[in-house]
């Protein structure tokens, strides 16, 4: 039995509490995970700034508008993105509406119960739509159909099937991976109706700004990139930085007990800066290639 | 003003709409043992933003599952009031609430010495009364006084703040405008006596140097706002100090 971590329903959501049933690593792989990273090391052989191997597919699903199933090591998720017609916010007429949804599904952790999403899976969608949302990474004044009245709804939906740990950086993979494959169904207004045609011409969801989410963890004094589920128990703090193309911040998210100090925390962001074309460069290389051989 | 269109909120001669500096936080108030029935209770306003926070315990858990064998489990609501914002806000949490609970919750945890608690339960409930900005970094000043005044033991308070970027300029506890139509909004907390960042968030875009000199800001005002929690507590509890 590992990981274990309970969450009773009638307490979920209403208030947050110290998780009382705690994943467990045994205190053999503790230490070793302790003593290892003294001499830089990791236990699964990675080094300290490495990030797990990457799988992407592309096109996972075919009833989604985009769609994408990402393995960062043994963490699997799939993010497929449904387009549909809806109505603006009222304070935003004149814009598309993007929204994240996380589920933590029961089938992808010993740790995961069945129900509505519980703190984890709300930090984790919320942090990866502010990240698109203030960066404008979607244009989503182009999504507009009949102005303060109908407009296209982006729904991101990221679906965790494998919990080995960062999900975060996992899941913000997948959702931009889907996002950049997204097509936008072709229509027709009719009076007040809007008739999709699935089956003609589509155009690509326009995105003008990108971000991948890097976290890294401190064991001592030492950071990690891309922690493991164990590594990220033994963890005595986390913080994930959301980078853009660019390079720069565009989201931060503190994770976990524990704290780092001012110095600290720079200088996870230069590692975190110096880490995210690794992640760029996976989304590239899958897309470089679709687009040869499609 | 039409939407899409940022306001000037840095006048002409540097200082923002209500004619603070951008390294000037608002006007704060802090009283500490502010309710009868909680152990321990806090009001903190930063401006127009005014909380409340409580602490029950540390007490048995209701449910006897729920206990750590070695420490207290510590449990936090953020809520928001109904009359707290512009329009009416629905009492039922939303998922910006649940999220903040729980990041409110882990900024606390590092300074809770919760092992001298141990198959305990420590609650803690904050109420935003006026939401003006700045109500989670607000929220977990008040709380770490609520727990003081409680006697809990903590390792050190913890002070909240959030930096903002606006029209290009960073600024120090942001408002509900700034936030709004600013570029960037960074809530931060921090127990500055152990040097320690507990809480940490970004909304919105910075580059590296603007950061470091946000994670700056933020420490200098954090040391005053500490101070403040400390003169607060002195105050209310001199007098026992010297019988």
């Amino acid at each position: 039995m590992k990981n274990i971590q309970v969450y009773f329903k009638f307490e979920v959501n209403k208030v947050s509490f110290t998780p009382f049933r705690v994943p467990i690593v045994p205190q053999l792989k503790k230490n070793m995970i302790l003593s290892m990273i003294e001499k830089g090391l990791r236990i699964d052989g990675r080094k300290p700034e490495d990030i797990r191997p990457i799988k992407i597919v592309t096109n996972y699903l075919d009833k989604a508008e985009g769609s994408a199933y990402v393995e960062l090591g043994k963490t699997k998720v799939i993010a497929g993105v449904k387009m549909e017609v809806g109505e603006p916010f009222q304070d935003m007429p004149d814009l598309g509406v993007l929204t994240v949804h996380a589920e933590f599904v029961p089938l992808a952790s010993p740790s995961f119960e069945p129900g509505p999403p519980d703190e984890n899976a709300i930090e984790l969608s919320r942090v990866i739509d502010r990240s698109f949302r203030e960066l404008g990474a979607v244009e989503l004044e182009k999504l507009v159909i009949i102005p303060g009245k109908k407009v296209w709804i982006v729904w991101v939906d990221l679906y965790i099937i494998d919990h080995d740990g960062n999900l975060l950086d996992a899941s913000m993979l997948a959702a931009l991976t889907a996002l950049k494959l997204t097509k936008i169904p072709s229509y027709t207004i009719e009076g007040e109706d809007i008739i999709i045609n699935k089956e003609s011409a589509k155009t690509t969801l326009p995105l003008k700004e990108e971000a991948i989410y890097v976290h890294i963890a401190k064991i001592g004094s030492h950071f990690i990139v891309d922690p493991s589920l164990d590594e990220e128990v033994v963890a005595d703090s986390r913080i994930a930085f959301s980078i853009s193309r660019d390079g720069r911040i565009a989201g931060i998210q503190k994770m976990g007990q524990g704290g780092m100090s001012v110095d600290e925390i720079i200088k996870a962001m230069e590692l975190a800066v110096t880490v995210a074309p690794k992640y760029f460069n996976a989304v590239d290389l899958v897309l470089n290639k679709e687009g040869n051989e499609g | 003003m039409k939407y899409g269109e940022t306001p000037q909120l840095i006048k002409e001669d540097g200082t923002r709409l209500d004619g603070r500096k951008p390294e000037d936080p608002r006007p704060i108030h802090m009283e500490v043992g502010v309710l009868e029935n909680a152990d321990g209770s806090a009001y903190v306003s930063f401006g127009k933003t005014r909380v409340l926070a409580a602490v029950y315990g540390p007490r048995e858990p209701i449910q006897k599952y729920m206990v750590l064998p070695d420490r207290a489990i510590l449990r936090v609501r953020y809520h928001m009031a109904p009359f707290s914002t512009g329009e009416r806000k629905s009492p039922a949490p939303s998922r910006r609430e649940i999220e903040l609970s729980k990041v409110i919750r882990e900024a606390l945890e590092p300074v809770v010495i919760t092992e001298l608690y141990p198959r305990t339960m420590i609650d803690l409930f904050i109420e935003v009364l006026q939401a003006d900005g700045g109500t989670r970094t607000t929220g977990v000043t008040a709380a770490s006084l609520a727990l003081a005044d409680a006697g809990i033991a903590m390792r050190d308070l913890v002070s909240g703040v959030a930096i903002g970027k606006v029209n290009g300029v960073l600024v120090v506890d942001i408002d509900e405008v700034e936030d709004m139509y600013g570029e960037a909004d960074m809530p931060a907390a921090m127990a500055t006596k152990l040097g320690l960042v507990t809480l940490l968030q970004l909304n919105g875009v910075l580059t590296k140097e603007e950061f470091v000199q946000a994670m700056e800001m933020a420490k200098k005002t954090l040391e005053k706002v500490s101070e403040m929690q400390r003169k607060t507590l002195l105050e209310k509890y001199s007098s026992v100090l010297q019988v």
